[in-house]
């Protein structure tokens, strides 16, 4: 495993299947009365996160703290990124404190691999611009392998804002490292320029028509419409879209009994998915939720427990 | 399995053949083994006065093996199960910043959990006692048993922790530059505690 982790490219199908595996050994601690095992006592992470986050960060603090690791948040607002300084006079400042690591959220793409050019320091990349966001990659296969087992040869489509995107090109990666058929879905205007170069070194369908792709699945991933990426112009009404590339209560009862329905959160309700949608047995945004931490403390544990990489 | 100076057993580990063959001598055959498992599993029930309140886990790999088969022995006898499971103690290690990451087996803790219980830690080989101090940082996470009791298959001496244990299959007398590798059916096909190396 290589030692840091920017995008899922640097991380190969062993590696992915140790830290889902790792992961289900961390979800039962999760369940426990005492919550802490003394693995990371001594090293410091700093979660360094210049874009707003609920979930990915208070799951990497607590993921954290549950491993005895010191973690400390620095937001962009409220640092002294707001009264001028750079991003790497920031972190070089942090790390000349002696942490260990760096969890990363920055506006701008490739943000983590700058920094871990400039650092000694272990550096995740928590979402880098439009980019990559490679732990909810590996959450997502966590939640839907926990579901539906091994996901080699099951059949994932990805739905709705792809341009401004992240979690597609982590996802991508990972469901075709491990195995998975995948296609993407969007309105034309919301379909990243230059797809059909990626889909011909990756391997996937893309697709303008939700209904003729939903009944074939077994997991529909639908991802959020991000107004605040938008500069307007990509669709014309917000119920249009919703009539076009929502998961509404019509489209969920076209679904196979077996398929599961995944959301990255934060979700527009019913923008890109329906209550029902949202709330149904088959969804797995809550275990998304829960898995969050367990990866994350895998992650950790692979990144920052051992002198040398894994064997 | 093998049991290089002062890291505790490893996990899976594949017998050396290349070095360890040719001088390796066996200290156990098949039938020392499962003569010492049935009369640990005795010792056990004896000093526990019957199963009652008791829980046996194995530490992975071959512990866990060990621990079945402990508590298959204490149901022939008792005629009523005994709760078993596995304690991986990886997270609890204190060497693991000096070694490369390895990977976490599961933990197993049987319905009744391990409060107010005594618990059987089950190893194949006890040396330095580091593997032993981390299984008892580990149960105190899951619970407060009332006692914690060790049984191992081998006990090899040099120990760097006050740590004995209180069930023993075979005390063996090593050199601290020999192997003690243990065999069990469940992972290598056969039933045999080896030693080898060390300057004869």
């Amino acid at each position: 495993m290589k030692r840091h982790l920017l995008s899922m490219n640097d991380l190969d199908r062993q590696d992915i299947l140790t830290i889902l595996d790792t992961a289900e050994s961390m979800h039962d601690v999760q369940h426990r009365e005492v919550k802490k095992l003394p693995t990371l006592r001594g090293r410091t992470v700093v979660n360094l996160f210049f874009e707003d986050s609920t979930r990915t960060r208070s799951s990497f603090e607590i993921a954290g703290k549950w491993l005895s690791a010191d973690v400390i948040n620095i937001s962009g607002k409220g640092s002294s990124t707001s009264k001028g300084e750079s991003l790497r006079d920031t972190v070089r400042t942090v790390a000349a404190m002696g942490v260990d690591g760096f969890v990363i959220r920055h506006s701008a793409s490739g943000a983590a691999l700058q920094v871990s050019r400039w650092v000694d320091a272990v550096v995740i990349n928590a979402g880098d611009g439009l980019h990559e966001h490679p732990t909810q990659a590996l959450l997502d296969a966590y939640s839907m392998r926990q579901r539906l087992g091994d996901l080699q040869g099951l059949h994932v489509a990805i739905v709705g804002d792809l341009t401004h995107s992240r979690v597609l090109r982590s996802n991508l990666i990972c469901l075709k490292t491990l195995g998975a058929r995948v296609t993407v879905v969007a309105p034309p205007t919301l379909m990243p320029a230059g797809i059909e170069t990626w889909a011909a070194s990756e391997d996937f369908d893309t697709s303008y028509d939700l209904d003729a792709v939903l009944p074939a699945v077994d997991a529909v991933m639908m991802l959020r419409v991000q107004r605040e990426r938008m500069s307007g112009g990509f669709f014309p009404t917000e119920r249009e879209y919703t009539v076009g590339y929502g998961l509404t209560r019509e489209r969920l009862r076209s679904l196979q009994k077996h398929t599961v329905i995944c959301h990255p959160g934060p979700m527009n309700r019913g923008l890109e998915i329906a209550a029902d949608a949202a709330d149904a047995a088959q969804s797995l945004i809550l275990d998304q939720v829960s898995a969050g931490v367990a990866v994350r403390m895998s992650v950790l544990y692979h990144l920052f427990a051992g002198e040398g990489s894994l064997t | 399995m093998t049991h290089p100076e002062s890291v505790p057993p490893s996990e899976g580990s594949p017998t050396d053949q290349s070095e360890g063959d040719q001088s390796a001598r066996v200290v156990m055959s098949s039938g020392d083994v499962s003569r010492a498992l049935r009369r640990v599993a005795h010792e056990i029930l004896e000093r526990n006065k019957g199963s009652q309140d008791l829980v046996v886990l194995g530490i992975p790999t071959r512990g866990v093996a060990l621990a079945h088969r402990l508590v298959h022995v204490m149901a022939e006898v008792e005629g009523r199960d005994v709760p078993s499971g596995a304690l991986d103690i990886t997270m609890h290690r204190d060497d693991l910043r000096r070694n490369p990451i390895r990977a976490i087996e599961h933990t197993y803790i049987p319905a009744p959990g391990i409060d107010d219980k005594t618990v059987v830690l089950v190893d194949d080989v006890l040396f330095s006692g580091r593997t032993v101090r981390a299984a008892m940082d580990a149960l105190s996470d899951l619970g407060r048993p009332r006692a914690i009791r060790l049984a191992v298959l081998v006990d090899r001496g040099h120990r760097d922790l006050p740590i004995r244990a209180d069930y023993v299959g075979k005390n063996l007398p090593t050199s601290r530059s020999e192997r003690v590798q243990v065999c069990l059916a469940e992972h290598d096909g056969l039933d045999e505690v080896r030693i080898s190396g060390g300057d004869r």
